[in-house]
């Protein structure tokens, strides 16, 4: 079973890949990359299609998914926290 | 395994160009003359309205861009014949005389000293020997080589970086070595990727047009923005499904052009791609204006991976939906073409997905109807580029 999947070994969050991830949940994620698996214990419930976050950051730290800068922390991100428009924002505009 | 002895059964025009549905189309000129199309198409079964808000008082490049898009809406090959029905005649037959160029029946109807009644009486006569016509014309075999694919995402979420959009860029790599002809664009959309597509562009001339364009495009926001692009950009249905900023989106969007395939060349809107490979156009992110530009282009068939359920379908070309979220696909299963979730519980690898997308692609050009054109999803969307005159 795969709660969540990264795509390099660089990324910082992974995708949920099933519904109703819940706070205190263990999460087996599939690093695609090297086909790895990774996990992580949620700290929020997570919706399917949202992130988690793999690597605690701080505010200001870069973002990276699919191995690629996707934007800024705003706020201190802990592992296994959901990951989002209340803590990440674009770099661009 | 397709090859490059793989074939279809499409339609081949009179001017080679082979297509995958054969409408015969009532194109109205402008807004004013959408009525007395409709009116046709209801007359004459077997007829497809094209109908559109605009087509007054456009002047120099937009004007330009609403007559590239009718007339390539019209000599798209999928299009057997057209009666085109316009306020006045002067405009009304310079689309007529564009769409003759391609040897397809075609006629025009101006409604000015005759009226409405008059206007849909002649127009009906025609349109009837047209559906006529062309409902005797047999689909023949045709090459791979001769289709002609467009691809845009649509209410992407993460699901569609992860599977979707790399399903469609699977299915292009094993196209792009047959001579498949090809295209993306979503100029807004790719903001965060550029780098990469343009590092896949075939040469440097292909570059700096890219680049050109994207820039432009970058200009028109800093000129029109109120605080960023932040307001739609990723859209409120994007985030509802996970995406986060822009950068995030761009880079699941590029999934779709693959790891092999080259940029061979940049297209202007609506504009015809002149060789075989992948194209990029310079459009709008916006799923229906895309998808009409494609098929204004000439494209004939579409691949539209969605994460959250876009239910787009357009008049001229087939819309494939494909779809790796298992939520959307369980709950809107009615618009799913291809559903290629198990790809995000390791059920299945891209290869599989793409080999089974092309499948699906290719029983749709032989003629099976598309989920969007079962539900009669047929948005035909023109691009503005400013206010009119």
């Amino acid at each position: 079973m795969i709660h969540f999947l990264m795509h390099d070994k660089k990324d910082t969050v992974g995708v949920a890949v099933v519904e109703g991830i819940k706070a205190g949940q263990e999460l087996v994620g599939w690093l695609m990359e090297d086909d790895s698996t990774v996990t992580v214990k949620a700290l929020t419930d997570i919706p399917i299609g949202h992130k988690v976050a793999t690597k605690p950051l701080k505010s200001g730290d870069t973002v990276w998914k699919y191995g690629f800068d996707i934007g800024k922390a705003v706020a201190d991100i802990k592992v296994g926290e959901h990951t989002h428009v209340h803590n990440v924002k674009t770099k661009r505009w | 395994m397709i090859s490059s002895k793989t074939t279809f059964m499409g339609y081949r025009r009179e001017n080679g160009r082979v297509g995958v549905r054969n409408h015969v189309i009532i194109l109205p000129l402008d807004d004013l003359s959408n009525a007395a199309c409709e009116a046709v198409a209801h007359n004459i079964k077997g007829t497809t309205v094209v109908g559109h808000p605009y087509g007054r008082l456009q002047f120099g490049a937009d004007l330009d861009l609403h007559f590239a898009t009718l007339i390539g809406a019209g000599c798209n090959p999928n299009v057997a014949a057209v009666v085109v029905i316009g306020i006045e005649e002067e405009w009304t037959n310079r689309i007529v005389q564009a769409i003759a160029k391609t040897g397809k029946p075609v006629t025009g109807f101006g409604i000015e000293l005759h009226g409405d009644h008059d206007t849909i009486m002649r127009a009906s006569k025609v349109a009837k020997e047209y559906v006529q016509w062309a409902s005797e014309i047999r689909r023949v075999e045709c090459p791979i080589s001769d289709l002609w694919v467009s691809t845009k995402c649509g209410e992407s979420d993460t699901t569609s970086g992860c599977g979707a959009n790399p399903t469609v860029g699977n299915a292009f790599d094993k196209l792009d070595p047959l001579g498949v002809t090809m295209c993306f664009g979503e100029t807004t959309e790719i903001t965060g990727g550029e780098h990469i597509v343009a590092d896949r562009c075939a040469t440097p001339e292909v570059r700096a047009a890219f680049m050109k364009m994207f820039d432009r495009y970058q200009a028109v926001i800093e000129r029109h923005k109120t605080s960023d692009l932040s307001d739609s950009q990723p859209t409120k249905g994007n985030i509802a499904g996970g995406l986060t900023t822009i950068e995030e989106k761009a880079l699941g969007n590029i999934q779709k052009i693959g790891h092999k395939c080259k940029v061979v060349g940049v297209l202007d809107k609506a504009e015809m791609p002149t060789k075989p490979g992948l194209w990029f156009m310079d459009s709008s992110s916006a799923a229906a204006e895309m998808v009409t530009l494609c098929a204004a282009s000439g494209y004939v068939v579409h691949l539209f991976p969605t994460g959250q359920g876009n239910v787009i379908g357009n008049p001229i070309i087939p819309v494939i939906k494909l779809c790796a979220n298992p939520r959307t696909v369980r709950t809107m299963s009615e618009h799913v073409d291809h559903d290629c979730s198990g790809l995000l519980q390791r059920e299945k690898n891209l290869d599989q997905t793409g080999d089974e997308l092309i499948e699906v692609m290719l029983r749709t050009c032989n003629g099976r109807l598309t989920a969007a054109e079962a539900l009669g999803h047929n948005e035909f969307v023109m691009t503005r580029l400013y206010e009119s005159a």
